[in-house]
């Protein structure tokens, strides 16, 4: 069993997820962002509880959705806020925005807007670690949408045949954008196309952040030992709409979405810490209460940073010298 | 030849084909670099469909020399997440025609990456792979879409044409912090050349004065250095200098080499086996024209391809890509100032 301070730790972080994408949709609102939002209020679980049980050299792919691995897996809170402001001191200097990073410094492979396209490239990184026998796992964050991209089926087809150490993480939130599951997969789980590249799949609750962890830190130990992919499918729900500007609610259920929030990530673990004592509810508002005045500091430090200058540099297109290597 | 083709090396030369001298570049940089490793269809086994990578899986080993399955997009996004986490891989695409397939990865993501991650992480890889129009290929086997890629910002693009420039320019390739595109021509795979021994590198984005003359240039790349070579034979015994500029790199495009002959010849032709709409003769005529206008005794003339698909048929392929007579004639017509018939 996990200790009281992993959990806290983990609880901690969760919050920070769920307070950033609230603090980001209040500056949606103010326009004082670029672009849209894509929240993540709702699966703070799997985020927290994939990187949670990741070592420091362990890396990670992301896409469109991906503020909450980049928290999850060490991203500094003043640059990713400046680069969804598309302030100079963003993590790509304004020039990606919230849908494309990368920094290598934290394990953070990149992510992006095309759905799937990661997922070979956190496979080829995989190779990578076979390749020197450096023993790094990588994690391969997708949505359900990105299932039915067929970049996404040649590289699991890969991990398959090389026995890669990866660890394909598919958040299934029922919905791609607007569309159902129902409506763009046959079957009823994704997982259980794992059996179609060799390697296992399985299905878990993605709101179980303890659980979640469990997993990632088996599959993790078996990618190490040589043992190959693994596929988790983490059943969760996204509170909001698909972006900023979408209610969530023309292609939803009011009651499936109030049925969803009851099984809330960050209340579960909340609810089960007070029932064992080992978290006061005066405790779990003070964390809170930090975390969110935290967010506050850096929204403010952001909003004061500058922007880039109005010119372009056809230099910038090709690196001078090899950067930001595992 | 003319003096400007000389090799300014010093050492051992070794007479060579082309498809010899890339292998020997993949050989000298996987000895050398340990990060360096080659995959594709059929490259370890058989090695490769050209024969440029036989050999290397008896060398190198079935860990650095994999053959894939056949998954070209796949195998580009691999290479790009095996180049962040510190490798050097080296893909073989059979076909350009088939680089289509890998378009995401390649011009989202190998391209943009570094410009992207606010210069944060590069991405060293190379794609190698054959172009060139032929009998018999037809419109997914024979393409010449080298041009298209210059659209794209943060790509690097080479035609190596004589077997040093294959060594040389293919180890630059292996060797630089950004994705490569080598485009290999099936018409020149088997002719040979000298090839210096040991560490000889070709430096990316610098053309090649292939023949001196005064009275025409002709720019080229590719398999139409040997077409534009034997029109400008052709024409010397007609009393025109042809002066040729093997473009080598599309991207970076080295305009100072292709000004500077312009700017003496004063007559500029653009040879291209790709389409001439939206391609590289239409880019580099724009080029030439934006600098030197003035300067200029004629307009710029472009010899390409038909904006057609590459077809089956001989006579339909003739058709379709420049000739030694279209050249020859293109030429006397600028020369004399005659209007187009």
């Amino acid at each position: 069993m996990l200790s009281t301070a992993k959990r806290e730790e983990m609880l901690r972080m969760m919050i920070k997820l769920r307070a950033f994408e609230e603090k980001l949709e209040e500056l949606y609102q103010k326009r004082a962002m670029y672009g849209s939002t894509h929240s993540y209020r709702g699966q703070e679980a799997v985020a927290v509880g994939v990187c949670s049980a990741l070592e420091p050299r362990d890396l990670v792919a992301s896409y469109h959705r991906g503020t909450g691995h980049l928290i999850a897996k060490g991203a500094d809170l003043y640059r990713l806020m400046c680069e969804c402001m598309g302030r100079l001191e963003g993590y790509s200097k304004g020039r990606g925005g919230k849908m494309h990073m990368g920094d290598m410094s934290f394990g953070f492979l990149g992510n992006t807007g095309t759905v799937g396209a990661t997922v070979p490239i956190a496979t080829g990184a995989a190779l990578a670690a076979q390749l020197r026998g450096s023993k790094e796992v990588v994690v391969s964050f997708l949505g359900d949408g990105a299932m039915n991209q067929g970049v996404v089926h040649e590289a699991m087809n890969f991990a398959g045949i090389w026995k890669l150490p990866v660890i394909y993480v598919c958040e299934n939130n029922l919905y791609a954008m607007t569309v159902s599951v129902e409506k763009s997969i046959a079957i009823k789980h994704v997982a259980e196309r794992a059996k179609g590249y060799g390697f296992e799949g399985k299905v878990i609750d993605g709101n179980d952040v303890e659980l979640v962890y469990a997993e990632t830190l088996e599959a993790a130990e078996k990618g190490r030992a040589g043992g190959g992919a693994t596929f988790l499918e983490c059943l969760t729900y996204r509170w909001d709409g698909h972006f900023g500007g979408d209610p969530g609610t023309g292609y939803r259920r009011k009651e499936e979405i109030e049925e969803w929030k009851r099984r809330c990530p960050i209340k579960r673990l909340k609810e089960k810490l007070i029932a064992e004592k080992n978290l006061g509810a005066g405790e779990f508002d003070m964390m809170s209460a930090a975390v969110y005045s935290e967010l506050d500091e850096v929204t403010k430090r952001a909003l004061a940073s500058p922007m880039p200058a109005r010119e372009f540099d056809l230099d910038s297109i090709y690196a001078r010298s090899e950067v930001g290597h595992g | 030849m003319a003096k400007a083709e000389k090799l300014q090396v010093q050492g051992e030369m070794k007479e060579m084909r082309l498809q010899e001298a890339l292998r020997e570049a993949l050989r000298y940089e996987m000895a050398r670099d340990k990060r360096v490793f080659v995959f594709g269809e059929d490259v370890a086994l058989f090695g490769g469909a050209y024969g440029v990578t036989r050999g290397l899986l008896q060398e190198f080993g079935d860990s650095r020399v994999r053959d894939t399955p056949i998954s070209e997009a796949g195998m580009v996004g691999l290479a790009v997440g095996a180049a962040i986490n510190g490798m050097r891989p080296v893909v073989e695409i059979q076909f350009c025609d088939l680089l289509p397939l890998c378009m995401d990865q390649l011009v989202t993501h190998a391209a943009r990456y570094h410009y992207m991650t606010g210069g944060r992480i590069s991405v060293p890889i190379v794609i190698r792979n054959k172009f060139g129009t032929r009998p018999g290929g037809g419109p997914s086997h024979s393409s010449c879409n080298h041009g298209a890629f210059v659209h794209f910002p943060g790509l690097k693009i080479i035609i190596p044409t004589t077997p040093a420039d294959g060594k040389g320019l293919l180890l630059s390739a292996i060797r630089d912090p950004n994705p490569v595109l080598c485009f290999e021509s099936h018409h020149l795979y088997g002719v040979k050349g000298p090839v210096p021994e040991g560490d000889y590198t070709v430096p990316i984005g610098v053309a090649a004065v292939r023949r001196e003359g005064k009275d025409l240039t002709i720019v080229t790349c590719g398999g139409m250095i040997l077409k534009a070579d034997e029109a400008a034979v052709e024409l010397k015994s007609k009393g025109i200098d042809v002066e040729i500029v093997d473009l080598r790199s599309l991207a970076p495009l080295d305009k100072e080499t292709i000004l500077k002959s312009v700017a003496k010849t004063k007559r500029a032709m653009v040879v291209d086996e790709g389409p001439m709409v939206g391609g590289v003769t239409s880019e580099i005529a724009a080029v030439i024209q934006e600098n030197l206008f003035s300067d200029l005794k004629g307009p710029v003339v472009r010899v390409g391809a038909q904006h057609i698909p590459p077809p089956h048929s001989p006579p339909l392929v003739e058709a379709m890509i420049p000739d030694v007579d279209r050249i020859v004639r293109a030429a006397l017509r600028l020369v004399e100032g005659k209007k187009p018939s």
